[in-house]
């Protein structure tokens, strides 16, 4: 069935075909329409499912940590400050093996106060242990609620379903929403390995210690290393695993085959701009401006951003003369951080690129096409002036 | 519950293993270890940093025969929420969820987690053991610790604040049970679990638990010290049972008796040490007038 709403309502329903077993959210703009959507489902009786209307973030992530590991299906979703709010628990969930399914409509981060699109609040998330995809439109967004949930499942790691702040969860465009029996099909009821039961008794999360320590039985159990290599390698291993979902998902409802980015022009392109979100969309104008100026540019939207799908981006970049990186989102006193990501993938390659780096749209600043098209041939067109240093476009000062 | 449960009827089952790591004379392995009892096996743990963290066993090993959730310090209310979700949706509810905390992780990080679910009458119960200041991490001052303690955050004058009256402000949430407890009177601690368990929503109970090591006194003196702070009237045991509050068992046989003067209960303790004889004397006549407006009702 084709309908035409917002991408926050995609997520609801993405959420909802996902038959989440427990949902817990605290209200934060741009995410409100979503929990507003669930609690309407939940509370209609439309949607089987506890919705708990938590006192804070950090609460919501603590709800679905201790659902999931209790062996139910968890979904909370959250922006900015709120996704801040909740970062220890972020941690947490990704330590504790658990597959949480979250929504980051993504916004800035204060202070100053914006409640404004940008990528600062995902993004300072990176390193915490859980998947994160990115979303260019509403189809994406329902697509990949529901995918994300097979995929947690699968690698027991959480993941975080981004898409942009107000550009994507309070526009409307059309989407397909998939028939419920087709999703039963798809992702199968949750079933933990291991869930706090008492016939089954186990205490979990407890203290460890530097080193590998016996159990009872003599055998010697992982210590927090061994523990959070595991993370890493599974992390490693969720590359294919988000391969295989997407090709899973494909079969049933024929959308799919861009699992980890999403390419426009790519193929013959000696420039190519890379992004995430919503932003590559824009940049396929941008390229068929390009194109009618006789240059062969190309956009590189990337969605799995982790775990980062180095090998696949260095095989498509590294025969491109030059990349352009467009980000939302600065690592302070550095660079963009996808832009860092970018050049360490190349770094192994035999050709290697130019890399330039935009910072564009913070708190929400419009983001004019020709200023996208400007930048994009000004680096087409650079001698090496550009270089490393992050260059910034709609700054008005 | 009108049956007093004695030494003779109390359960032989131990569901806490000996040879924790608890320290000795421990007034949380008192309560720990008849507490369980009362709570049985079917039961679900949810525990926020605190010494429990560490009685409760380092990976891979457990001293606890009941499944445990160790969750972040702030979120254990929340926590036990989610627990409560799960077992709704898997209609496993006859499940008993316990939060257990100590006086930090409930007064200070943990109140917002609490305050919200006792708003929303989660069917829960909260053991709060307060110990009186962050002990797991070398005894600093907490919102639990009495005016005037030597802590290590108030090394030299003592806490120069009151003690937060916790119970007080879950009984506020208009929750059906609230009651506190002692280490040194586990049983009564035990029939208030048991009764506890009776009442469905959100349960508080807090209890009172010496500490050897962060009080200054010899760890054979943890159930003396307890029952000298019930004694003099500085700790009341007591129940809010459906808003209905009755002092119960040694602080109910207190009305219309003497009580131990309140100096004799700081001097056993080296962290009383900076108290004045003006401020034994205020605390005093705080519990004289307390008491009076007992004996009044």
């Amino acid at each position: 069935m084709h309908i035409i709403e917002s991408g926050n309502v995609a997520a609801a329903t993405g959420v909802k075909l996902s038959r989440a077993e427990v949902i817990a959210a605290y209200p934060i703009t741009p995410q409100t329409p979503l929990t507003e959507k669930l609690s309407e489902l939940v509370d209609s009786g439309e949607m089987k499912a506890e919705y708990i209307p938590v006192e804070s973030e950090h609460s919501a992530l603590a709800v679905c940590i201790a659902a999931s590991s209790s062996g139910s299906r968890a979904f909370t979703a959250t922006s900015a400050n709120g996704l801040l709010y909740m970062n220890e628990q972020i941690h947490w969930a990704a330590g504790a093996r658990l597959p949480i399914v979250m929504c980051v409509v993504n916004r800035g981060i204060g202070a100053p106060w914006t409640v404004w699109n940008d990528h600062q609040d995902s993004i300072s998330q990176r390193d915490t242990g859980w998947i994160q995809l990115y979303q260019c439109d509403h189809q994406q967004i329902i697509d990949t609620v529901i995918q994300a949930f097979l995929i947690a499942e699968t690698v027991s790691i959480p993941v975080m379903v981004c898409y942009d702040g107000y550009l994507l969860s309070h526009t409307y465009m059309p989407f397909e929403i998939p028939g419920q029996s087709e999703i039963d099909k798809f992702l199968p009821k949750f079933k933990p390995a291991y869930f706090l039961d008492p016939k089954n008794p186990a205490n979990l999360n407890t203290v460890t210690l530097p080193d590998v320590r016996p159990d009872v039985r003599g055998d010697l159990a992982p210590g927090y290393m061994e523990i959070r290599h595991n993370l890493h390698m599974d992390m490693r291993r969720t590359i294919s695993v988000v391969e295989e979902v997407d090709r899973k998902y494909q079969k049933v409802t024929g959308r799919g085959g861009t699992p980890l980015v999403e390419k426009y022009e790519c193929d013959d392109a000696d420039f190519i701009a890379v992004c995430l979100g919503s932003l590559s969309y824009q940049l396929r104008d941008v390229v068929d401006m390009m194109r009618k100026e006789g240059i062969k540019a190309g956009v590189f939207g990337i969605r799995l951003y982790r775990p980062f799908p180095d090998q696949a981006i260095a095989n498509a970049l590294s025969r491109a003369k030059g990349v352009v990186v467009f980000e939302k989102a600065l690592s302070y006193g550095n660079q963009g951080a996808l832009f860092a990501d970018i050049k360490s993938a190349l770094y192994n390659s035999g050709n290697k690129p130019f890399v330039h780096n935009y910072i564009l749209g913070l708190g929400g600043r419009e983001i004019k096409t020709q200023d996208l098209f400007n930048s994009f041939m000004a680096s087409c067109k650079d001698d090496g002036k550009i270089g490393d240093e992050p260059q910034w476009i709609g700054l008005k000062m | 519950m009108t049956e007093k449960t004695t030494i003779l009827n109390l359960p032989e089952e131990e569901l806490v293993h000996p040879g924790n790591r608890a320290c000795s004379g421990c007034g949380l392995s008192i309560i720990y270890r008849i507490g369980l009892k009362a709570l049985g096996r079917d039961t679900i743990l949810v525990v926020p940093p605190s010494c429990l963290t560490v009685l409760q066993g380092l990976y891979p090993i457990a001293a606890t025969q009941l499944p445990c959730l160790n969750v972040t310090f702030a979120s254990t209310a929340a926590a036990a929420t989610g627990v409560l979700g799960a077992l709704r949706a898997q209609k496993r509810e006859k499940t008993t969820v316990v939060a257990w905390a100590g006086d930090g992780g409930t007064s200070d990080i943990g109140i917002q987690s609490l305050s919200g679910a006792c708003e929303r009458g989660e069917d829960f119960i909260f053991i709060c053991y307060d110990n009186e200041a962050y002990m797991n991490t070398g005894v600093q001052r907490s919102g639990t610790t009495p005016k005037g303690v030597i802590t290590t955050t108030t090394p030299i004058r003592g806490k120069l604040q009151k003690k937060k009256e916790v119970p007080a402000i879950i009984a506020a949430h208009g929750i059906d049970y609230v009651a506190t407890a002692s280490a040194a009177y586990p049983l009564d601690l035990y029939d208030k679990i048991k009764k506890a368990k009776t009442i469905s929503g959100p349960r508080y109970i807090h209890v009172h638990t010496p500490c050897p090591a962060g009080w200054g006194f010899e760890p054979r003196y943890t159930v003396k010290i307890g029952k000298m702070a019930v004694e003099t009237g500085l700790y009341d045991l007591y129940e809010i049972e459906h808003s209905k509050f009755k002092l119960t068992g040694p602080s109910r046989k207190l009305i219309g008796k003497k009580r131990k003067p309140v100096a004799e209960y700081f001097k056993t303790q080296s962290r009383f040490k900076a108290l004045s004889d003006k401020r034994t004397e205020e605390v005093q006549q705080e519990i004289d007038a307390k008491w009076e407006g007992y004996e009044n009702e």
